[in-house]
Order: C-alpha cells, then structure tokens, then sequence
C-alpha cells in the first residue's frame, strides 16, 4: 500500500517515513537538475536572491521534454518528465538541505556524505523508477517556468503533481533503500 | 547503382528519431514481461510494471518513453553502389535529427562544447559511425543514447594474462558501481578485442541485437550467461530497490587483437533499449 504525501511536505508526515515505503505525492515541487544547480549554489554562495525559497520545499530532479501536442490535437501541459540522475546533484545538495530543503525526487544513490545530510537535516530523498517519464508526466497537472528559461529542458519549473508514485529511498534515519535492497537480494557465493 | 535523395534521408531519419523515441521495441517489452514473471522482489516487481505500463502510455500517446530522447547515435552502411544526390549524407543525418527532434517534441539535449557547454537547441551533432560494404543499400540505424545509462560505462586494458576471468570480473564490478544509476534491468553491452576505440564501438553495437539473441558462437553465448547469471546475483534489482533481475541480457562482441593486449568495453543501456533501422 502507498502512503499519499501532501507536498510541500510537513515535517510531522516526513518523520515516519521509513526507506522502501510506497508514496503517492501531490502538490508542488520545483524542477531543478545540473545546470539550475550550479545556478543556485552559486546564488546560495553569494547571497544572492534564489528563484524560489528552498526552505520546506522539494526539489524534483527533471529535464522534461517539450510540451507537444496530444495525438487528439490539444496542448499538453509538459512532456515526458521522469526523475534524473540524483548523484550528479551530490555536491550542491548538503548547502541545499543546510537551507532548508525539506525532500528531493530523483533516482539512484546519493554519496554518504548526502545521506548522511539528509539524516542531519531530517529530510528525505525520494524515488521515481527511472524511464517512466510518459507515466509520470501522467501524473503532472500544471507546469509554469519560474527561473532560467535560457536553459531550455534545464530551466527550474513549479509543478503540481497528483498521485505521483514513488518510494521513500533515504529516511530521515539515513536508512538507504540503494543499500538495504541489494543486500537483502545479493547472491554472495560467487 | 542506387540513387537516393537527400530529401528521402532526412525525411526517413526524423521519422526514425519519432518512432525509435516513443515506441519501446517489442524485444525489450518482452524481455520485461519475462523479468516480471521471474522477480521476486516486491518493489522491484512495482517498478516493473510501472516501466510496462509507461511503454505502452509513451507508444499511445506519442509521448517519448524517456524524457532523456538522448544523443543521437548512428550506425551507417552504406553500399558501395549508393549514390547520394542533392547533398551530402552526414549532413542529412543531422538535418533528420534537426527536423526529427523538433517535430516529435523530443528534448535538446546536446551542449556546443564540453567546457562551454551552451545548448544548441536542436540535438545535433549527432555522432555517426559509417562504414562502406558492398551492395547498393543504405542502411541508417538511429540508437539514441541516455546520459543516465552511458555515464556508467566504462573501458579498461586488461593484460591478455588475466583472461576470461578478468574479463568477467572487470564487467562485474562496472555493473556493481552503477548500482541504480543506470536505470536497471539494463542491457549490457560488452566489446573485447581489437584496440581502445574497437572494443567500445564492439560494445556499442553489441546493443544493436534483439534483447537476449544470444551471439551464435556457443562459447561465446556461454560467456554471455555466465556474465548474466553473475550480474544477476548482485542484488541490485529494477530500479536499483533490490531484486534478482538487475539485465536483461548481455551482449558480447570479439575482435582479433594485439598479441599484448585484451581491450574490454562496457556499454551499459537502460531498459528503454531505443533503436530502429531504415534501408533506402
């Protein structure tokens, strides 16, 4: 059974929430992947306005495709939109959760020292199944650009996501689904 | 003698990099359906199904597969009877993707420079591999690469002294580290042989084959199951949330090579295993 979230999320619902547990998501996350990161860090570093507070938000890591047209000829609200590579994001996220980041959605492992932040900060990182874009863009209801147009596919986006299903992969204990899972399948007579 | 029109090419590519984007092979979709029957791990199985039914939403809708329409990689044959008229071959390929990409709504996801990295808005260059055989057909196979997937290949020079086994263990321990990044179950292309750039075009085109066929010569087939049985075993799963199903299948390709050399390449797919052929 899936647990559904209200995003953004309060702190109250994240603390139970342990690595592997099954959640719905709604409402609204911010876009961001390598290019708005580097952005943001620098901004963060500088003191500089960001595009948006990160304190309690979360943060999804996409490049969507471009909106497009459906196959009966009206607009769509986004393109196919599936989670990113999390670790490329590893070395801006420890200022990020330092800031008030309240959880992230992307896919693979993060470093120790992420999950090890994520532990500090009593956030979460959650996961979407990687090549599901056309499934998950099912699952966003709007979509407005809020910073960086001129990185295209990389431009920080508002979403609001509806039953967006995905699992909790690090908890607020630093439990780490990456790891737990393969141990508990791992085959080691090899 | 074969004449083909550009305008031929550069319509049939952009329709390539449409189809090999929103219609998952049914190859791969078997293989899948094969890898839900046999997991046994329950988020594994979930995110199986979930990569199932995005499959067949992306093929309905028209929606690519993967938001990640990746770098478009060709393989090129082009007989020695081909005449291509009304311009040049290379640059029809990349009009194709220019037209193919804008027209199917796919992302741009190609930087200028790998320092300056500015976007240049249309997804070329495309990278092109073309070799000249005998015959008046050409052939364009378009296989669009992930960043995801291709980030955790890997390339190493082993000594001819550390073998089969060597080879085995460097595979491996690429498919290890990768662990979930990759977006697994993956497809595994493996290339030995030949020198550095060989082994990796071999490993690259090993991924050209229908998910699972195995390479006719049995004791190299062997090798291929030997390797999956080990992959399998790391635990690793759909997804990377755990599970017995961590490839699909791997593909291995040989070269003759330097009597002081075994070059081994590791060409990691995802499970959106893109790739579709034309013939003009």
């Amino acid at each position: 059974m899936s647990v559904r979230m209200a995003l953004p999320p309060d702190p109250v619902d994240l603390a139970p929430l342990r690595a592997g547990d099954k959640v719905l998501l709604n409402g609204s996350v911010y876009t961001a992947r390598d290019a708005a990161h580097q952005k943001i860090a620098a901004a963060l570093e500088r003191g500089d306005t960001l595009p948006f507070d990160p304190h309690g938000q979360v943060i999804y890591y996409t490049g969507p495709t471009p909106a497009g047209i459906t196959p009966a000829g009206s607009q769509r609200i986004i393109g196919s939109a599936g989670p990113t590579t999390s670790g490329r994001m590893d070395v801006y996220t420890p200022a990020l959760l330092q800031a008030g980041l309240a959880a992230m959605i992307g896919k693979g492992q993060r470093r120790p020292e992420v999950v090890e932040a994520i532990r500090t900060h009593q956030a979460v990182y959650f996961a979407a199944v990687g090549g599901t874009g056309a499934l998950l863009a099912q699952k966003i209801v709007s979509a407005e650009v809020v910073a960086y147009p001129e990185l295209g596919p990389e431009a920080v986006h508002r979403l609001c996501i509806e039953d967006f299903p995905a699992v909790v992969a690090v908890d607020c204990h630093g439990n780490d689904l990456y790891e737990l899972g393969r141990r508990l399948f791992e085959v080691r007579d090899l | 003698m074969n004449s083909i029109h550009v305008d031929a090419i550069v319509q049939g590519v952009a329709d390539l990099c449409i189809e090999a984007n929103c219609c998952l092979g049914d190859d791969v979709v078997r293989a899948l359906r094969d890898a839900f029957a046999k997991e046994t791990s329950a988020l594994g199985r979930n995110a199986l199904e979930q990569i199932l039914e995005n499959a067949d939403i992306a093929r309905r809708e028209g929606l690519p597969i993967c938001q990640d329409t990746g770098l478009a990689v060709f393989f090129v044959e082009i007989g020695q009877d081909v005449v291509v008229e009304g311009g040049e071959l290379e640059e029809a390929l990349h009009e194709g993707v220019r037209r193919g990409y804008h027209q199917g709504f796919l992302r741009q996801s190609v930087v200028d420079d790998p320092f300056l990295r500015r976007n240049t808005g249309d997804n070329t260059p495309a990278v092109i591999h073309m070799t000249v055989c005998g015959g008046s057909a050409l052939k364009i196979t378009i296989a669009p690469k992930g960043a995801g997937s291709e980030n955790m290949s890997a390339l190493k020079m082993l000594s001819p002294s550390d073998g089969i086994e060597g080879v085995l263990e460097f595979v491996v321990e690429t498919v290890n580290k990768a662990g979930g990044n990759p977006c697994p179950p993956v497809i595994i292309g493996v290339g030995v042989g030949g020198t550095m750039e060989k082994a990796c075009l071999l490993a690259k085109k090993a991924l050209l084959r229908d998910v699972g066929q195995a390479h006719p010569e049995p004791r190299l087939a062997e090798i291929e199951n030997e390797l999956l049985s080990r992959v399998n075993r790391l635990g690793i799963g759909p997804a990377g949330y755990g599970g017995i199903v961590t490839a699909l299948a791997v593909h291995l390709e040989v070269f003759p090579t330097h009597i002081a050399m075994l070059p081994v390449a590791v060409n990691i797919n995802c499970h959106a295993a893109r790739h579709r052929t034309l013939i003009l």
